[in-house]
């Protein structure tokens, strides 16, 4: 679904990407880990096509089409949803109102009739129950004065409402309480289906008892250092980046 | 240059949608204007010699005023004896209700989106329809007469009901007021008159639509609304006119009269041709209008969605002379290219426990200016006035200004006085986030600045708001994105 290959970016002039590679397909969930400022963040931001990253080399396929030719909206249309690590306010637009646009934008290039506001109200009931969000909010203008977990939880009720392919969590479960976690997972795994893929990104093992990944990835200075299963998350839970840090300076001295 | 600035850059600017005009055999003034034209106006339409008199007073007032400076706007002089004061359509008899009229003017109007035909339209709206300097229709006249409501043109209430416009014109504008008001005094041809009697409840929104067609003519329009003790009118005002490369000049004077308990909400949708992406012709829009709150308890709304015009020259106000009145003023501002535009309002505390509200929505894109000028004054008798004033400012690009001028006038130590502003740039991250969802840069762009206006917007009679949303957007598209 998903491949990556010798992925550089640099953002004003300062190169953050240095070289990814990264093959993920239909089905499966992939969980990227790494320390702060490792490019974790800016890897979902190149593939969700924010501008002022420069992509100068590499190749990025979505469904066997350049990902990297496409602009934002075309590839949020084809299917490439980011739940955002810091979700953008947007006053007086209420969040029923983005989203009907959103929607219909997304199903006009999916070759579906527009929804109207009947059917519409209902697709939303029904995804609402998938994340237990409560229709005041949805009612409020989008983000505005939503406390951290609410603004992470708003993410994945638009993820449920789009129905994308692949969906990227940038630290969804950072300022979620522990019931709210288990809420918003649970509506990721129903989400979840054989067409579908999920990447992770997160710095705690916990999210990853909840969603869990087939492949666990460990980004630092912009590349892949190490891959593994979800017994690589326990095992960084308990030693901390360092030994991966030193494994990968000794390699680079040899 | 940045990103933001880019986005602003890519898109090209969005044609005007009502710049077309249509040629139609016209009467009118010759060129210039001097007592002799004022006459001529005044043969032309049959008015009494106290009206005559009016204007010629007006005239001489006008000629020894002089154009203000003070507005932060900047255009070439506009040459007033090269304009022509009058132009009408000229129709083969005086129609008797809307089945005679010209069946090319009526297009004019379906063409612009506005059915004069009464079963055609929505209920619940009655129009006058102002075509460059007459009236030509106005719908559910009888209707609205069953319960002594007059709507009509002004010329006709000048026939009609002399009394009433002997009794209210240049009562809340008077002709010494301004230079604008003044030449208008002088020049004006026609317009909306509005009575509402005594307890009663308009039942339909009242609107007029002005088109201006003629080349080289200037509109002054005269507007005349009287709500009597206990009554409730919401008027509804909107405009186009034709892309011609001159610049042309309308200048208009509103004037509201609002009885105890009386309650005149007035809402407008201004869309003048702006001029093109250069700069080149647009509207001058200098326009008086003004309310007064006469009677105990009674209120007036101002509600305006500024779009169109090159130079924007207005500040609808109000004087609270009553007890315990309201004014209010809610106002969206957008300018783009090279259009300029300073507005906002005066709130004149006269009476006790006056309230006012200033809800002001600036947006400027492109290479435009947008000032917001208010004055909230609050005279010595004034005990307890309260005033609330929001003025906030949307900037797209950096090259573009936003300015806000408050003035504060306080003669009464009870007065409680709030004034807040807010300058804020449309966020790329805002954009990149609906981006990401699906949604194209130019919707987004609408999304976020409909939101920014909401407050203003929702003041709007429901089909006007509409409306104005897509003004909006449309005003916009080519701006940012
Ligand atoms: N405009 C910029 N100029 C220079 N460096 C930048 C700029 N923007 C981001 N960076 C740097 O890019 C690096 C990668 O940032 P990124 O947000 O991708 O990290 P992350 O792995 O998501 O970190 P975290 O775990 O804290 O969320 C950081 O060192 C950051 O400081
Ligand atoms: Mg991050």
């Amino acid at each position: 679904m998903l491949s990556i290959k010798n992925l550089h970016a640099s953002i004003e002039g300062t190169p953050i990407l240095r070289g990814i590679n990264l093959e993920i397909k239909a089905g499966e969930v992939h969980a990227i880990m790494g320390p702060n400022g490792s490019g974790k963040s800016t890897l979902a931001s190149v593939l969700a096509g924010r501008e002022e990253y420069e992509v100068t080399e590499g190749a990025v396929l979505f469904q066997g089409k350049d990902l990297l030719e496409m602009a934002p909206e075309e590839r949020a249309r084809e299917g490439v949803f980011l739940a955002f690590q810091y979700p953008v306010e947007i006053p007086g637009v209420s969040s029923t109102n983005f989203l009907r646009t959103a929607v219909n934008q997304v199903r006009e290039h999916r070759g579906l009739e527009a929804l109207d506001a009947v059917k519409f109200l209902s697709l939303m009931k029904e995804k609402m129950k998938l994340v237990e969000i409560d229709q005041k909010l949805l009612s409020r203008a989008l983000n505005e004065g939503f406390s951290g977990g609410e603004k992470k939880r708003n993410e994945i009720f638009q993820m449920a409402m789009l129905e994308p392919k692949l969906s990227i969590l940038d630290e969804t479960d950072s300022g979620l309480d522990i019931d709210a976690l288990k809420v918003v997972s649970n509506g990721v795994n129903q989400l979840k289906s054989a067409e579908n893929a999920t990447i992770v990104v997160t710095h705690y093992q916990r999210l990853l008892d909840y969603i869990v990944p087939d492949y666990v990835h460990v980004l630092y200075k912009g590349q892949i250092v190490k891959s593994g299963t979800k017994d690589l998350a326990l095992e960084l839970e308990e030693k901390g980046y360092d030994w991966i840090k030193e494994e990968v300076e000794s390699k680079a001295i040899v | 240059m940045s990103k933001d600035n880019q986005i602003l850059e890519e898109f090209t600017s969005k044609e005007y949608e009502h710049g077309w005009s249509v040629n139609y055999e016209a009467d009118e003034a010759p060129v210039g204007l001097n007592e002799d034209i004022i006459r001529w106006i005044s043969v032309k339409k049959e008015e009494p010699q106290w009206l005559l008199e009016w204007r010629l007073k007006a005239f001489k007032t006008w000629q020894s005023m002089t154009e203000p400076e003070w507005a932060n706007v900047q255009y070439p002089k506009i040459d007033l004896q090269a304009l022509k004061y009058y132009s009408a359509p000229k129709q083969k008899s005086k129609p008797k209700s809307l089945d005679e009229l010209d069946p090319e003017l009526l297009a004019i109007y379906e063409r612009l989106g506005i059915s004069l035909n009464e079963q055609k339209r929505l209920q619940g709206i009655a129009v006058d329809a102002v075509l460059d300097s007459v009236s030509v229709a106005t719908t559910f006249k009888e209707t609205l007469s069953k319960l002594g409501i007059v709507f009509c043109s002004f010329s006709e209430a000048v026939k009609e009901h002399p009394e009433l416009v002997k009794k209210y014109l240049g009562s809340v504008v008077p002709i010494t007021d301004n230079y604008y008001a003044a030449l208008n005094s002088a020049v004006f041809s026609d317009g909306s008159f509005c009575y509402i009697p005594k307890g009663v409840r308009c039942p339909m929104e009242l609107s007029t639509y002005f088109r201006i067609n003629a080349a080289n003519t200037g509109q002054f329009e005269r507007t005349l609304i009287v709500a009597e003790d206990e009554s409730y009118v919401s008027y509804l005002e909107g405009c186009t006119a034709p892309q011609r490369d001159e610049n042309q000049l309308h200048a208009a004077v509103v004037e509201i009269y609002a009885g105890a308990h009386a309650e005149v909400k007035y809402s407008t949708v201004q869309n003048w041709f702006p001029g093109d992406k250069n700069g080149k012709g647009g509207i001058y829009n200098f326009v008086t209008k003004r309310g007064i709150c006469a009677g105990d308890h009674s209120k007036i709304s101002w509600t305006q969605v500024e779009t169109g015009s090159a130079v924007t020259w207005k500040y609808p106000s109000c004087i609270l002379k009553g007890d315990h009145s309201i004014g209010e003023f809610y106002s969206v501002a957008v300018t783009n290219n090279y259009q300029q535009a300073d507005t906002g309002t005066k709130m004149i505390h006269i009476g006790k426990n006056t309230k006012s509200r200033i809800v002001s929505k600036g947006i400027s894109a492109g290479k435009s200016q947008n000032s917001y000028r208010g004055q909230v004054q609050v005279m010595k008798r004034a005990t307890n006035a309260r005033n609330f004033s929001q003025c906030d400012s949307l900037l797209m690009g950096d090259r573009c200004g936003a300015h806000t001028f408050p003035y504060i006038d306080i003669h009464n130590p009870t007065a409680k006085v709030e004034h807040e502003a807010t300058t804020s740039k449309i966020g790329e991250d805002q954009i990149f986030y609906c981006n990401q969802r699906g949604i194209a840069t130019e919707d987004a762009v609408a999304l976020i600045v409909n939101g920014y206006a909401k407050e203003v917007l929702n003041q709007l009679p429901m089909e006007f708001a509409v409306e104005a949303q897509k003004l909006l957007a449309l005003t916009l598209e080519g701006s940012v994105g």
